[in-house]
């Protein structure tokens, strides 16, 4: 319980010890979820899984109820765009075990247009962080009562965390003089977006520089 | 007697984006029945300034001074979130003087946090005199701020692997002094507000809620420990060196505005507590050594050492060209800021860019819960509770 590890004062770390405690968990998570969820593993401490998007509820769910997990705490859910997959997106959920302590991370691929269930109903609290995944990539999350743009202007027009929405954007506002309001104009730049590509194409020397293996050899 | 034929509807207002008591650029829609709150709707976003996406299209090191940026009360915090998952991802060890720094200086970025907002909340349920009392010392902060990085606010001084530069002598010893006088002051605005009888009555069992509801809700912070649930990240995932420090947890017992105020409070004492014991190890033999890690792939090496070695010249060169580079994985790292758990979720493909970087603000739930925190309550409540939930826009609208 929360309140006996309070007294105890130094308590390990979470991010990078106490592994058997997590590795007890990968084998309750297996074990009860099953073929419901893959790839389960430790990624720098933290317990990472993958659902598919209908089993999504079912899964939070076990992960909060399960005596022996108790992810109670809701800690966030954001989207995440790999253009290059076939499964566009991937919905990423972090949720919290106080009691344990440990963190788990559920990642869920989505297709562009396809649709996950809302989780409001296991976590009220995932209601404006799916707003916000769904204003900054179009993810849609089926049931959610009040899907509406969160973040981004009154009568926004596209997602703008989408890799290929530009950083610019496409309107700008001023305030115009002789309408005396706000108007939204085309974005105009003075000098062409210029896309810095730093990454060196130049690899550096490698751990072991060409002919060094032969010092090793003793052939001859 | 005449039947009247008055039609009774629900009022709805509008409160903001520009109104003093919405702490920043809040509009918040309300549906009245008479006096009391019966719908809540937040609209954010006038103050986003699209800060996960820039972060995206700059180098690591660009990116920390947008986290300064976002809770701009207390500034390093934030920084200290980003640079503690970037440095999990490198696997990379931090010298222990910049590990006592960076706690030392977000300590201070909690005193920042919480004269503001205790004073403020105050201001907002009719105080005058605490703001004016609060504000004074906050500018002593914020003189530290100056002194060891140049600015008052938005320091960029939390690097990936240390600290940009040392602190001087003279600092550590003013701001141990500091410590010696602040708690005077704190103890004055205990003594205004505590046993206040209007402070009171416009705070006790003002959006009360039990832990369940704070856990489902993802609260974190004074929000949750108000109801009772000793969990600090500071404590319970410590980070850098606070497991050998001393410090207390308050918990509060009922999960309203008051127990608020209160656990803020004494976090200030804590917080004190704990400067002076930074101070103890930063003057002492034990806390000498470098600040930032000697790991030329990450930090730039000094500008004396760039005079004379052309091998410290080219690694110069590279960090601000090309950057550094963060092996390929995801994590997420939490620190307790003032407000709460505030998180980064950054995954890297291996470049010298993040290729996502999530900022979990812990404003952000708590402002989502408005309906749940204010239904049924008065009007005049809602401002008590906006100040007692301590929102600032920066870090909810990123």
């Amino acid at each position: 319980m929360v309140e006996e590890r309070e007294e105890g004062g130094a308590m390990q770390s979470v991010a990078d010890s106490d592994p058997e405690a997590l590795t007890d968990i990968i084998d309750v998570i297996e074990n009860g979820l099953k073929d419901r969820v893959s790839d389960v593993r430790i990624v720098h401490g933290q317990i990472q899984m993958v659902a598919r998007p209908e089993a999504v509820l079912e899964v939070l769910r076990f992960l909060r109820d399960d005596e022996n997990c108790r992810f109670v705490a809701f800690t966030d859910l954001c989207g995440v765009d790999y253009p290059e997959r076939e499964e566009r997106f991937e919905v990423v959920y972090h949720l919290l075990s106080p009691y344990v302590p440990a963190r788990v991370r559920i990642k869920v691929p989505v297709r562009d247009g396809a649709s996950v269930p809302s989780c409001i109903e296991v976590f009220p609290g995932a209601e404006w962080f799916e707003r916000e995944a769904y204003d900054m990539y179009g993810i849609f999350f089926a049931g959610h009562p009040d899907l509406r743009r969160i973040l981004t202007d009154y009568g926004f027009q596209g997602h703008p965390l989408r890799k290929d929405f530009p950083v610019t954007g496409f309107v700008e506002v001023r305030y115009d003089e002789d309408k005396k309001r706000v108007v939204y104009e085309p974005v105009q730049l003075q000098q062409a977006w210029r896309e810095f590509d730093n990454l060196s194409p130049w690899k550096g020397e490698p751990a072991v520089l060409p002919g060094d293996e032969k010092a090793e050899r003793n052939d001859g | 007697m005449a039947e009247t034929d008055v039609e009774v509807r629900n009022f709805t207002i509008n409160l903001g984006p520009q109104h003093p008591a919405a702490h920043g650029v809040l509009r918040l829609v309300l549906e009245l029945d008479g006096e009391i709150v019966e719908r809540a709707d937040p609209h954010i976003g006038l103050l986003h300034r699209g800060t996960e996406k820039l972060i995206e299209t700059k180098t690591w090191h660009q990116a920390v001074p947008y986290f300064d940026r976002l809770d701009y009360v207390a500034p390093m915090n934030q920084e200290h979130a980003f640079v503690l998952a970037a440095e999990r991802l490198l696997g990379l060890e931090v010298p222990y003087r910049a590990q006592v720094i960076r706690v030392l200086y977000s300590e201070i970025g909690r005193l920042l946090n919480h004269l503001l907002n205790v004073t403020t909340q105050a201001m907002d349920v009719g105080a005058l005199t605490p703001p004016l009392w609060g504000f004074e010392e906050r500018e002593k902060l914020m003189i530290f701020y100056e002194r060891a990085c140049g600015s008052r606010m938005h320091a960029a001084y939390f690097r990936i692997g240390g600290v940009h530069q040392d602190l001087p002598p003279e600092l550590i010893e003013d701001i141990g002094e500091f410590c010696e006088t602040h708690p005077k002051v704190l103890r004055d605005i205990e003594g205004l507000l505590t046993d206040n009888r209007i402070f009171k009555q416009r705070n006790v069992d003002i959006a009360k809620f039990t832990r369940e509801d704070a856990f489902a809700r993802g609260f974190s912070g004074v929000m949750l420990r108000s109801t009772g649930v000793p969990w600090d990240l500071r404590r319970a995932q410590p980070y850098e060196c606070y497991n050998e420090l001393d410090f207390k947890v308050p918990v509060g017992r009922n999960g309203d505005n008051y127990d608020r105020y209160v656990l803020r409070m004494e976090e200030m004492y804590q917080s004190i507590h704990i400067m002076k014991q930074c101070v103890e190890i930063l003057s002492s033999q034990k806390g000498r050594g470098a600040v930032i890690t000697g790991n030329r792939r990450v930090a730039p090496p000094k500008r004396s050492e760039m005079k004379t070695s052309m091998e410290a010249l080219i690694e110069h060169f590279k960090l601000v060209t090309e950057g550094m580079k963060v092996p390929e994985g995801e994590i997420y790292a939490a620190v307790e800021a003032p407000k709460g758990e505030f998180g980064v979720y950054l995954v890297s493909d291996g470049s010298n860019r993040p290729y996502r970087c999530k900022i979990r603000a812990p404003g952000f739930a708590h402002l989502a819960a408005m309906e749940f925190l204010t239904k049924g309550h008065m009007l005049a409540d809602v401002p008590s509770v906006i100040g007692s939930i301590d929102i600032v826009f920066g870090e909810i609208d990123r």
